[in-house]
């Protein structure tokens, strides 16, 4: 190894163990018994390793019922996009309809505008409608996704027509050559996109904190945060462990699918 | 011809609705609340011209949340922006050496870009407690008085810049990464002909200028991503103390859905939407000089 690789590799460590403090400091603290977080001494890593914090938040807390929110908002909003998103960019790639053009223009004008700016009054809006403090109102206004149909409509433009023609001639209806034969051949756009609408709404605090106040349709963000309000500042461990646990599957489903996850956070936006 | 119709209006129609429904309508709806003194929960609105944008740049708190953002922005940009171009040259230049510890580092970096920052807040609450706290406890060890990280009006802000960096930093180290990739080898051998050989050399001839459009894209995402930040603000400080954290996104969520003035937050919301317009026009103008140059 020349000099120069092992600097660079020294540095890289030191930088990259910075990077792991947060990750290691929350473990070590899930792990820790009581009375090792409440001293003056605090040490990096346990000396006795407990799973009572985790047991804690899993039967004495609402951990469990803000994973399940987690996984029913995260799921439905990808279904319903999905639903919305993929008949309308195979029409935008594969059909001439009056109108087309105007369609995709205002969906890149959409790419311009950011959810902040539009949940003042989608909340008026919800309120009227009296669905405020619901899954629904949690899950609904994400149906638009500008986004979703700029990405899906460049990929499903890179499939050639001839294929579509053939579907065509087979008798196929156009919502069946759709999901049946442009779904499968977009599918790499799909999981990035998949990713990162996951990702997104898995994390998102600000809608939430907005759209419920009611704990049992808290999402995991929010949840964590009703938990750590509560408590008066003795259950760190628990609390500790319940925030591992909130980020345990996003950070599990990266080391798994790395290039996937990359794609999916980074990659698609330099394709915009 | 009908039956055409039809099939159009079944593929596209919802997501269309979808898109006026929840994007274009409510971007119209914001701006005309910015001029009223609509309240949530009230039945009336009365048009009130400028005089939310007047109490937001003439308030001492509506300027705070307003420097307060640039402040952040102006740090986390260019340490996100430089880190995240360090590492990848760093990465970069281990990946014929050392492939395996480039591609274990790469994902370290990258972690805090797919963890729930909320959950990681918690842990950075924990981290940086004054007493309790791992960072307070390594600085006395080395002689320095322990800080009120997130307390301190003076350093809250600094802190939660820190953080942003930290998350931020793995995002634009793949982004350049791919940039990095993309140069072809060619041009380093035809600089070496020319006797560009020594490192540094290399990479202000060669890779600096290659590096040029994809760094003005990594500068653009890493603002609007600091013009939004949130998340860290709601979770660790609420805007305090005395609002020396609060931020714009921030402020457009307390005036709005804790104080339900939301006429004024309305107002926020449109000073935050101008000034990300102006950065994609900036993006704009920048991508087609580069085509001109083609």
């Amino acid at each position: 190894m020349k000099p120069n690789t092992i600097i660079i590799l020294g540095l890289l460590a030191i930088g990259a163990a910075l990077v792991l403090l947060p990750f290691v400091w929350l473990i070590s603290v899930s792990f820790k018994p009581h009375a090792e977080i409440f001293t003056t001494n605090v040490t990096l890593l346990p000396h006795q390793i407990t799973l009572t914090n985790y047991w804690k938040a899993l039967t004495q807390t609402d951990i469990p019922r803000y994973l399940l929110n987690g996984v029913i908002v995260t799921g439905s909003i990808l279904i319903l996009q999905l639903a919305v998103t993929v008949p309308c960019s195979y029409a935008m790639a594969h059909r001439n309809f009056p109108g087309r053009s105007l369609l995709f223009g205002g969906v890149v004008a959409a790419l311009l505008v950011p959810f902040h700016v539009t949940a003042i009054p989608i909340f008026i809006g919800l309120a009227e409608v009296k669905l405020l403090n619901s899954y629904t109102a949690l899950i609904l206004p994400f149906a638009a996704t500008a986004f979703g149909l700029f990405l899906l409509r460049q990929a499903f433009a890179q499939i050639p027509s001839d294929i579509i023609d053939a579907a065509r001639v087979d008798g196929m209806s156009e919502m069946v050559i759709a999901w049946r034969i442009g779904f499968p051949l977009c599918a790499p756009t799909v999981i990035a996109f998949s990713i990162f609408s996951v990702t997104a709404h898995w994390n998102d605090l600000f809608w939430p904190l907005i759209a419920t106040t009611d704990p049992s349709l808290a999402t995991p963000p929010r949840g964590i945060l009703f938990f750590r309000d509560e408590e008066s500042g003795d259950d760190v461990g628990p609390l500790m462990a319940g925030a591992a646990l909130i980020t345990a599957p996003l950070v599990i489903g990266f080391l798994l699918a790395q290039k996937r996850f990359i794609q999916g956070l980074a990659n698609t936006g330099l394709k915009k | 011809m009908i039956r055409r119709a039809i099939t159009d209006l079944v593929l596209v129609g919802p997501a269309a609705l979808a898109i006026v429904i929840f994007i274009f309508l409510p971007a119209i709806v914001v701006i005309l609340l910015a001029f009223t003194d609509y309240q949530f929960g009230s039945s009336t609105a009365n048009w009130i011209g400028v005089d939310n944008f007047t109490s937001l740049f003439g308030s001492k708190i509506g300027r705070k949340a307003l420097t307060n953002t640039l402040i952040y922005a102006g740090i986390v940009i260019p340490a996100s922006v430089g880190l995240g171009l360090l590492v990848a040259i760093g990465l970069h230049h281990l990946t014929t050496s050392l492939p395996k510890a480039s591609n274990i580092l790469r994902a370290i970096y990258f972690l805090p870009v797919s963890a729930t920052l909320v959950a990681m807040a918690v842990s950075w609450q924990m981290l940086l407690h004054p007493s309790l706290g791992l960072i307070n406890n390594w600085l006395s060890i080395l002689g320095i008085a322990p800080q009120q990280w997130l307390s301190n009006r003076d350093l809250v802000l600094y802190t939660l810049a820190v953080i942003g960096i930290w998350q931020s930093v793995g995002y634009n180290m793949v982004l350049f990464l791919a940039g990095l990739a993309a140069i072809p080898k060619t041009l380093y051998d035809a600089a070496e002909v020319d006797g560009v050989t020594g490192g540094w050399s290399r990479f202000w001839v060669v890779t600096w200028p290659m590096l040029g459009p994809i760094t003005m894209f990594v500068i653009i995402v890493t603002a609007a991503n600091a013009f939004r930040v949130f998340e860290s603000v709601a979770a660790m400080t609420k805007g305090g103390p005395a609002f020396a954290s609060d931020t714009i996104v921030y402020a457009i969520y307390r005036e709005g859905f804790v104080y339900f003035k939301a006429g004024y937050a309305s107002a926020i919301t449109v000073i935050f939407f101008i000034a990300l317009l102006l950065l994609t026009a900036l993006q704009i103008a920048l991508v087609e000089r580069k085509v001109h140059y083609r």
